[in-house]
């Protein structure tokens, strides 16, 4: 007994150096904890940071007198000869009025506060409406992207301003009595890609994406499902299905990259399909999440517990019967939880649609299957590489629609997934 | 958690009415009512080791444990028998508060060990397991050598200040759990490749190591053979000179052979409690009887 | 026709095959007495006349549509005589957009030898007609074999076990596409790989220490030779992944032991998510994150620190490649100590071992092995990670070690070499097939490896 209380004594002792290990350990875990969740919260808050002024476009309202001599017309009723008539001019006249210090040297400096489409935007919309001419009309423009970047960030050291401390000046002035306003940004989410920060959109890349992923849902969902079926179902156990199960784990680990090699050597260069296309690069991302669905569903068809299939062989069903009328219905949530998964893994992939050259510069929103494309995170790395700072703002936002769309993805699995996974 | 059921009351007292009767065959246990709190027997001792009040536990809304009361003496060995879910391997890990792990559990009552609340926020539950050892239902080495496994409990609490002490400690303990001969030429070995009995001695001299006070056996004999299962039976009647054992078991012909007293547990009630030769030869309530007749179990 | 119209036109045959499969089986048994004398349900004489007409003609247009430019393109060479064959694939192609152009108009066919001219014309028709023959072939066969299959509806024909049967090869057919995949992979990268060490040596890319693929655009210009040595890009890869695993291991690892044997439900249920939150990013966006926010903020920390940085640097690549590998590693950490029974744990608990005690010295070696197979799933990960390094780490193939140095991987060479418009023939497209073919080789490695210990470790607790 003295052994006893004598041990119990030692332990006592050794309390609170043990206790201090212990939390000092515990603590390491909050640590490792709060370093992954402040990374995550650094990232959206500088993406987001970043980009809801991708959100708000610049925009100048101007008072335009069409008039024709100024536009360098003899005959304003020609219309020929109004679509080749000088449209610079006006903006520029119509910018000086407003701002009295300009001085005919100035010229250039007014003419980049507007956008450099405005002249066409100006041309169509006398070309609409052929009574404008003679008359005064307030249009609104899109302003230049530099004083778009100047108007959002002035004084953040991240960006730098292109205009001239005049311009700057100008600008200022233009804000506050109202000409220069800031508003919703419609243009990003109605138009293509484009050189000019000011006007390039997110759509094309939308319905590249879209269509690309439509691609990859019809030919990755049946063959992923029924390839899950036979190795589930019908495959012997013999070494050839061995194989392909060991197959299809080590290709879902494969690096997507590698997959985009495929693409180019066999689809591209072998089968002679074009480049840059939501088809083939809808093909490419079949193969690389038809491993995760696979995998996905033939959990989704082993948590089907063996009595439904006795109770469906039992009265007679053939196996086919027994998978299609019975396994295959209890196991669709659960495969259907598995493809979105799959699916927002493949929204979200960049890497191999780079090599079969979906990255090319496309201004037009892509309608079919066959046009050129290209895909939401595609678009991004182009933003983010491109030198003028006014598309960083534009990346940013890309990304933040890429995330909606993919968080909506995944609430949609984990939705169904509460809803309609049966728990056996 | 004392007041009764009123609606039960009254059959309750036409139980205790047909107790001066000799039992009816044909009367299911399950028709039988058990009074909360209430134990038949001698359930109380003198200066005991364990000194158990009104102790409820419950996992979320199940109450697994209601009201028991009840003493566990010095040097004594305990068993506690009853049917599977009945609670008794619950209210096991009560003493050693191993049902701490589990989030939902909650536990009231008072349980004293040496006069100290084991559930007092003060107490320390690091010291508490270094005074009441544990083997568990399946042998659970760890998987390290046989010699590590021994020395793991001592190496943790500091208790030798140098290897040759730890050598003796190890070679004590594989000693009194009657391991030593068959290993004493392979400590490096790993664990994991002994048979079932040994690895469960192991476990036993792996408890023992540490000096304890008490130890706690939940069905230690369960998953082994009868040869293996003799042998520590042997081993639990030779150590209780040393220490207080609380034996859970199944088996009723094991409880006969190594208890001193023996407790019935049903339903999350302790039914009767009382010398082992008393329970087993004249049991007082008519659950105790029909379970050790094996009417249902 | 196109492809595509095609596609929709067969596939209203299939269904009308099926109707008339299905009335042909309701008409045959009706005058034996009803559905009862036929051996399968009419349906599946449907399908069976369904697959008839289906099968056969999309296996044709499938072939057709895939191979249809190469049939083209032999038949056009062939055409051009003996005496002007290409010789080499290269010569191939260059003589083949010649012919094209010629046959687009591009190129006037009095500018090039009459050979030429002839063959665009013959491309030209070629062309034209081979749209017409695929839709003829493919739907005589959709017609055909339809028919055929309707003909042969019996009432004593086991539809139902043919339909099956034909249904159990699809399935095979579809299991098979990961195998299809996997040689696909194992093909596209060998024979460039094998033409690429034609003409660079196996031991200057393996040993060489420059890394320089410019080939010159002129044969004969300057320095026209590019160097080959894969070392730098080998060294550089094993650092930024060195560091990312710096960085994922011990937070990843940290966070799974928190969250498994720590943390109550509630604290679970919200850090998890969140934790799987970080997973499902998009790698572009790390990408982005890695160049224009870390880069520049560790360029000027380490400034200040009076250290110099590249605007570049491995570090900041490794870091978020890191931040990206964390919710791998937990979860697949989380996975394993899981997986080491509770019995343990008590065993450990019951001697009167803290939590951190029995943490350290029971279940960390005990689910060791499976750790290490998640660590080499993640190191798997982190080498073949594209687009962070492609977007953050820069394109100087630097030998160095040093992680504020800017270095560049074999990731960011594959897609720097393929970007663009490429030429078959030149050692530089080459080389990046080269370099996939080395990057598949250690990530399957790698991933055997790491699979194996995975699932003997869980064998292990089962």
């Amino acid at each position: 007994m003295n052994n006893q209380s004598e041990q119990a004594e030692i332990v006592r002792r050794s309390l609170k150096r043990r206790y201090r290990k212990e939390r000092r350990f515990r603590s390491y875990g909050i640590l490792a904890i709060a370093l992954a969740l402040g990374a995550l919260i650094i990232l959206f808050a500088d993406i987001i940071g970043k980009g809801h002024t991708g959100f708000l476009k610049t925009t100048i309202t101007l008072d335009v007198e069409m008039d024709s001599e100024r536009m360098y017309l003899e005959d304003p009723t020609n219309p020929d000869e109004v679509r080749m008539a000088d449209f610079v001019e006006p903006l520029i006249v119509s910018l000086a009025k407003i701002l009295p210090d300009a001085t005919e040297d100035d010229r250039d400096a007014l003419r980049g506060l507007v956008n450099a489409y405005s002249a066409n935007q100006l041309r169509n919309e006398l070309t609409a409406n052929p009574d404008w001419m003679g008359t005064t009309q307030t249009i609104t423009f899109l302003a230049n992207s530099n004083v778009d970047v100047y108007v959002k960030h002035k004084g953040d050291d991240a960006y730098s301003i292109k205009l001239s401390e005049q311009q700057q000046a100008w600008v200022d002035e233009l804000q506050e009595r109202g000409v220069i306003e800031t508003r919703f940004n419609d243009v990003f989410f109605t138009s293509g890609d484009s050189r000019d920060p000011a006007r390039a959109g997110v759509l094309g890349a939308i319905v590249g994406s879209l269509l690309t992923m439509f691609v990859t849902l019809v030919l990755s969902f049946p063959i992923g499902v029924a390839g899950a079926i036979y190795l589930e179902e019908f495959a012997p156990k013999n070494r050839f299905t061995d194989f392909i199960e060991v197959n299809i784990n080590n290709l879902a680990a494969v690096p997507s990259i590698i997959f985009g090699l495929l693409g180019l050597a066999v689809f591209i260069n072998l089968f002679g399909m074009p480049r840059s296309v939501p088809f083939v690069g809808g093909l490419v991302l079949t193969l690389m999440t038809l491993p995760t669905i696979i995998i996905s569903s033939r959990a989704a068809i082993q948590s089907v517990p063996p009595s439904i299939r006795e109770a469906a062989e039992g009265i007679g069903a053939s196996k086919m019967q027994v998978v299609l009328h019975h396994v295959l219905p209890l196991a669709m949530p659960g495969m259907l939880t598995g493809s979105i998964i799959g699916m927002a893994q493949a929204l979200g992939e960049t890497a191999p649609l780079l090599l079969i050259g979906m990255v090319a510069f496309i201004v037009e929103v892509p309608e079919g299957f066959f046009d050129a494309a290209t895909v939401l995170p595609v678009q991004v790395f182009l933003w983010a590489g491109s030198p003028e700072s006014g598309f960083i703002e534009r990346a940013s936002a890309a990304i933040m629609v890429l995330l909606t769309f993919l968080m909506s993805m995944n609430a949609l699995a984990i939705w169904l997934r509460k809803r309609l996974e049966r728990r056996w | 958690m004392n007041t009764m059921n009123p609606g039960i009351s009254a059959e309750a007292d036409a139980r205790h009415k047909s107790d001066a009767v000799i039992p009816v065959a044909e009367e299911k246990p399950e028709d039988t009512v058990i009074e909360e709190g209430k134990t038949v027997g001698k359930a109380f001792a003198d200066n005991p080791k364990y000194k158990l009040r009104h102790v409820d536990v419950s996992y979320g809304d199940d109450r697994a444990i209601k009201n028991i009361s009840l003493d566990i003496g010095r040097n004594e060995v305990i068993s506690f028998i009853g049917p599977s879910g009945c609670g008794k391997s619950t209210f096991l890990r009560c003493l050693n508060r191993m049902n701490d792990s589990i989030e939902s559990c909650r536990i009231t009552g008072q349980l004293l060990l040496d006069d100290e609340d084991i559930y007092a926020s003060k107490k320390d539950v690091v010291e508490l397991r270094a005074r009441v050892g544990m083997v568990f239902q399946k042998p659970n080495p760890f998987p390290k050598s046989i010699y590590d496994n021994v020395a793991y409990g001592p190496k943790i609490h500091g208790l030798a200040n140098r290897k040759a002490e730890l050598d003796d400690i190890v070679e004590n303990s594989l000693r009194k759990a009657g391991l030593w001969n068959e290993v004493k030429d392979r400590l490096d070995a790993n664990a994991t490749g002994m048979s079932g009995g040994q690895q469960q001695r192991l476990c036993i001299a792996r408890a023992i190591a540490v000096s304890p006070e008490v130890i706690l056996m939940d069905e230690p004999c369960s998953a082994l053979d009868p040869i293996a299962t003799a042998r520590i039976e042997e081993l639990i009647s030779e150590m209780s000179k040393s220490y207080t054992i609380v034996i859970v078991t199944h088996s009723m012909q094991q409880a006969a052979r190594v208890s001193h007293r023996t407790a019935y547990f049903h339903l999350g009630h302790l039914v009767e409690v009382n010398e082992t030769n008393k329970v087993f030869t004249s049991p007082q309530h008519d659950l105790t009887e029909s379970y050790i007749t094996g009417r249902f179990g | 026709m196109q492809p595509v119209t095609l596609f929709f036109i067969t596939l209203a045959l299939i269904g009308v095959a099926y109707a008339l499969g299905y009335f042909r089986s309701r008409a045959l048994a009706a005058p034996m007495g009803g559905i009862r004398h036929l051996k399968s349900l009419p349906g599946y004489y449907g399908v069976r006349a369904a697959m008839w007409c289906g099968i056969p003609a999309l296996i044709v247009l499938v072939l057709w549509a895939s191979f249809e430019d190469q049939i083209i393109q032999l038949l056009v060479l062939g055409s051009l005589g003996p005496e002007m064959v290409p010789k080499s694939i290269g010569e191939a192609s260059l003589l083949m957009s010649k012919i094209s152009n010629v046959a687009s108009g591009a190129l006037s066919p009095d500018s090039v030898k009459e050979p030429i001219a002839n063959a665009a014309e013959l491309l030209k028709t070629l062309r034209e007609n081979s749209e017409t023959y695929m839709t003829l072939l493919v739907l005589s066969v959709a017609v055909l074999a339809g028919f055929v299959g309707w003909y042969r509806i019996q009432p004593r024909l086991n539809a139902r076990e043919q339909v099956e049967s034909t249904l159990q090869w699809i399935f095979f057919a579809c299991a098979g596409v990961a195998i299809l995949t996997t040689v696909g992979i194992i093909f596209s990268v060998i024979f460039e790989t094998i033409r690429f060490f034609g003409m660079v040596s196996f031991t200057e890319f393996f040993f060489g220490t420059s890394w320089s693929p410019q080939v010159a655009l002129r044969a004969d210009q300057v320095g026209s030779e590019g160097a080959f040595g894969m070392i730098p890009l080998f060294t550089g890869t094993l650092l930024i992944s060195a560091i990312a695993l710096l960085v994922a291991v011990p937070v990843g690892l940290f966070s799974a032991i928190y969250l498994s044997e720590y943390a109550n439900k509630h604290v679970r249920s919200v850090v998890k998510p969140l934790m799987e939150l970080l997973a499902g990013v998009p790698t572009v966006v790390y990408g982005f994150f890695a160049a224009l926010t870390v880069a520049p903020f560790i360029a000027d920390f380490a400034q200040t620190l009076g250290l110099n940085a590249s605007s570049q640097s491995a570090l900041a690549a490794g870091l978020v490649m890191g931040i990206m590998i964390i919710p791998f590693v937990s979860s697949l950490s989380d996975d394993v100590i899981n997986a080491v029974p509770q019995t343990m744990r008590d065993g450990s608990l019951a001697l009167g071992a803290t939590q951190s005690e029995t943490m350290k010295q029971v279940i960390f070696p005990a689910a060791l092995p499976g750790i290490m197979g998640g660590i080499l799933l993640a190191a798997s990960r982190a080498i073949g990670e594209t687009m962070i390094v492609v977007m953050a780490a820069g394109l100087a193939a630097n030998l160095t070690a040093n992680p504020l140095e800017t270095v560049t991987t074999v990731t960011v060479q594959i897609v720097t070499l393929l970007i663009g418009d490429q030429e078959f023939d030149s050692p530089k497209t080459l080389a990046a097939f080269a370099l996939g073919a080395m990057l598949f080789i250690v990530t399957l490695l790698l991933n055997v490896l790491a699979l194996k210990i995975v699932r003997k470790y869980r064998e292990q607790y089962e």
